[in-house]
């Protein structure tokens, strides 16, 4: 009954973030792909994405402090972290990065800062809501306690995903 | 007597773990067997190719006429895969060779489409007595194991994917004996 209830759970949080624009099809490619052999595949690749926006986003952040700005360096960064999030579906992330090569291309420090600062929001966002989702869909990877508190609706910071 | 099937592999070559954790996915799901590496010169590198001092040269990765190499590098198809739509990049890339361009992110109907590219492959060889040879030799399967090779294309350059870059745009030096393969390469970008 309660395994039930936490599968309403995930379709409704995930049509939820399909219909706020943080998820696009591409996610539901990598929720197709995942099947009994292979049964925590988005996990892993979402896990994946998370290590790697992270890395990203320091180097960024490390990039952007420089008295002399690499903006090819910049491009670089943002172009791979544009592959990562659409390669998993995470629309608004990449949406963001899109904006973020624009800037990058003017050469404008200052809108690039701004743009770190959109993408870092909604990276955060996408990645409290993937963690939701996930605490739903694969409950062997987590405990009773969090399956309940995520159902319930407070979310809290997943640190490891061992 | 048991049925044989032809074992495709493929060759995925993209500096993305992530894409390749979802294009290694996508290809055992169609019932291919798959090897993921992170750059052109490892793919080399799987195909038998050994990186040597000219290598690092622009002078090795020049496109030579040779029979030999033409022919090798004609046996292995090759798809080139990017997340940039830039017409003038992807006909260029057709024009040397590749047989298609997927748009990432990849999906499973893109994979889709490499299966008659791989039986064109596999029956290219039968016709050819050399490739025969080595059909027999192979043993996995009574048939041979057609490869396809997905690799990646940098738009950027940094210091790692020069010589992926170089390997991708320019033909590789013949001058040393190894495997042939039949299949496909596949690139991404």
């Amino acid at each position: 009954m309660e395994v039930d209830q936490l599968q309403r759970n995930f379709l409704e949080y995930t049509n939820l973030l399909f219909r706020e624009g943080f998820l696009d099809g591409q996610f539901s490619q990598l929720q197709l792909l995942q099947d009994e052999s292979n049964p925590d595949f988005v996990f892993e690749v979402v896990s994946l994405f998370f290590e790697d926006s992270e890395r990203l986003l320091n180097d960024l952040t490390i990039a952007l402090d420089q008295q002399n700005v690499d903006f090819k360096k910049i491009d670089a960064h943002v172009h791979q972290l544009k592959g990562s999030s659409s390669s998993i579906g995470a629309q608004r992330v990449k949406n963001t990065c899109i904006a973020f090569r624009d800037v990058c291309l003017e050469q404008n420090a200052e809108g690039c800062l701004r743009c770190l600062q959109q993408v870092k929001q909604e990276y955060l966002l996408v990645k409290t809501k993937l963690e939701a989702l996930l605490r739903v869909r694969v409950p062997h990877l987590f405990s009773l306690e969090q399956q309940i508190v995520a159902a319930g609706g407070a979310i809290p910071m997943l640190n490891d995903f061992c | 007597m048991a049925a044989t099937e032809a074992q495709f592999h493929v060759l995925a070559v993209d500096d993305s773990l992530i894409d390749r954790k979802l294009i290694e996915r996508l290809l055992k799901t169609s019932s291919y067997q798959v090897t993921t590496v992170d750059s052109g010169s490892k793919a080399l590198e799987f195909l038998g190719w050994n990186e040597d001092e000219r290598a690092n040269s622009n002078e090795a990765f020049i496109s030579s006429k040779n029979e030999q190499e033409s022919s090798i590098l004609k046996n292995i198809p090759v798809v080139i895969m990017s997340s940039e739509n830039v017409p003038s990049r992807i006909n260029r890339c057709l024009e040397e060779g590749a047989e298609e361009f997927f748009l990432k992110p990849v999906r499973l109907s893109d994979v889709n489409k490499l299966k008659p590219h791989m039986m064109k492959a596999k029956s290219k060889d039968i016709q050819k007595p050399e490739k025969q040879e080595k059909q027999e030799n192979n043993e996995s399967t009574e048939e041979a194991s057609s490869e396809i090779q997905l690799q990646t294309q940098q738009s950027h350059q940094t210091a790692q994917s020069n010589n992926k870059r170089k390997s991708m745009d320019d033909g590789p030096t013949p001058d040393r004996t190894r495997p042939r393969y039949s299949g496909f390469t596949v690139m991404s970008n």
